[in-house]
């Protein structure tokens, strides 16, 4: 098992201190067109920033966020057994030599356990893949700046597309300001708050530049762009053309009695990862090219 | 205006400063958020330190410790408007004169500023490695117990900025009238609706 936990615990390391490909070269794109004054001072220390991390090889953000791994695992991957207690070690590991920020409180006793594990933390989502041997293995490191925007409500379906919208729009205006901006948004349509919640999470997941597979939620996701951007958030609340760094729309199938509507939003320096192990523990990252771990 | 002060910073200094200045800080620079002004106004806990004439920098940093000397490894704000409810009360009663963190403030915030002759500010979100290269070196660290996140660390600091002022001793609020900005824009963006093809 050791071996998993050194892998991992340098994946963690890297989703911390490097930005994932395409939210690099988005955020590349949305500087070279910011034309406000303060935006376009944010943009050049938020590159200053990127790059220091790199070159100093720390945490890109001191709010490394709660660790959630969402894991696509194959039915087949050998090391399944051991992949539970190989993430939590690779935690504690990986907070300790990075370090991390130890971020994790309980609840009651008001405690913070300085190792990033605590009761169900860090939060693993599963996904099984039959006939499949190797595992994906996605990191999302949310601090709480943006998470603080996250919002779910059970619309009845009368409200149809306005509604939902609208709720959005809400939400972006209410809490934008603080989410660090430029974000990227998700949002999440389903049946009750706890399945569109976690779609507007895997929403968040999907690469930069990717559209949803159905064009009417792909025209949902286009509409939103469009109205998030018009309310003129601007980088760091400060105005501005750019606000959005895209907008993921994600959806199941629903009650016919209810329209459950999820938001959230991923801050500028959006730190999820994505390797893929295979049996033989070889890996693959994909979510950054020429890098290894 | 760009302008660099040092601390303890003086009433005649701050009153020179009106929203969307910048300014660089030297000397000493002391982070509290949500635990530590629990702490002291709702618990009732003394501050350890005396915060008179300081900024204080809404902050939970990566700290790491060797031969017993901290360094700070990444450090950059924090959501201000948390601290929101007890903002007024804690420039009242420690007598902090700036107030740096990201996002805004609110009402109340405002008219302490107005009232104590202090400022909030805002630091790019997300750069904490660019914040943490102008911390020359920790002084100190009290509070501890709450957590490396929720403690009062104690800085030296060299040219910390740029803090972009959103609140002035007259009162000023730069994110009150962005948040009026965007929600009229709002307004005008939810128009029509019903005509969307979806």
């Amino acid at each position: 098992m050791q071996d998993l936990v050194n892998l991992l615990s340098k994946f963690i390391k890297l989703v911390a201190i490097r930005l994932p490909d395409d939210v690099y070269t988005a955020l590349k794109e949305l500087a070279s067109r910011e034309n406000s004054h303060w935006g376009k001072e944010i943009y050049s220390i938020m590159f200053d920033n990127i790059n220091l991390a790199l070159e100093k090889d720390v945490p890109v953000c001191q709010d490394t966020g709660v660790l959630m791994f969402f894991v696509d695992a194959g039915a087949d991957f050998p090391h399944l057994n051991v992949l539970p207690d190989a993430i939590h070690a690779a935690t504690v590991k990986a907070t300790e030599e990075v370090p991390l920020r130890p971020n994790v409180v309980e609840p009651f006793i008001e405690k913070n356990t300085g190792n990033n594990v605590g009761t169900r933390l860090p939060w693993i989502e599963w996904n099984i893949l039959p006939h499949t041997s190797y595992a994906d293995i996605t990191l999302y490191l949310a601090g709480g700046g943006t998470s603080l925007t996250g919002h779910a409500k059970v619309l009845p379906p009368a409200s149809g597309f306005k509604g939902v919208i609208e709720f959005v729009l809400d939400v972006i205006s209410g809490y934008g300001l603080n989410a660090c901006p430029p974000f990227l948004v998700g949002v999440g349509l389903g049946t009750t708050v706890e399945t569109a919640a976690i779609l507007s999470k895997r929403a968040l997941l999907r690469p930069i530049g990717s559209s949803n597979p159905n064009p009417m939620a792909a025209s949902l996701e286009k509409i939103l762009y469009d109205k998030i951007n018009g309310l003129e958030i601007g980088p760091q609340g400060l105005g501005g053309s750019t606000t959005a760094l895209a907008v993921h729309v994600e959806y199941s199938a629903r009650h016919p009695a209810t329209l459950a509507v999820g938001v959230s939003t991923g801050c500028w320096a959006h730190r999820r990862g994505t390797v893929r192990l295979k049996s033989d523990l070889s890996y693959e990252l994909l979510s950054y090219k020429g890098v290894k771990l | 205006m760009n302008l660099t002060l040092k601390t303890p910073l003086k009433d005649e200094d701050l009153e020179k400063v009106n929203v969307g200045d910048i300014v660089y800080l030297n000397g000493v620079i002391v982070t509290a958020r949500d635990a530590a002004h629990e702490r002291f106004l709702k618990h009732g806990r003394e501050l350890p330190i005396n915060l008179k004439g300081l900024p204080i920098f809404h902050a939970g940093p990566i700290v790491k410790e060797a031969e017993g000397k901290w360094r700070i490894v990444s450090i950059g704000p924090t959501t201000s408007m948390r601290m929101e409810s007890l903002e007024y009360d804690f420039i009242e009663r420690s007598g902090v004169k700036m107030i740096i963190g990201k996002g805004g403030m609110g009402r109340r915030t405002a008219e302490a500023c107005k009232r104590f002759k202090a400022v909030h500010a805002i630091f790019p979100g997300g750069c904490a490695v660019v914040a943490a290269e102008r911390v020359k070196r920790v002084l100190g660290v009290e509070w501890l117990d709450l957590g490396v996140p929720e403690a009062l660390w104690i800085m030296d600091v060299e040219n910390f900025g740029p803090l972009i002022v959103s609140i002035d001793t007259k009162g000023n609020n730069l994110f009150e009238e962005r948040l009026n900005a965007i929600n009229g824009k709002k307004a005008e963006l939810l128009k029509n609706l019903d005509k969307l093809l979806i």
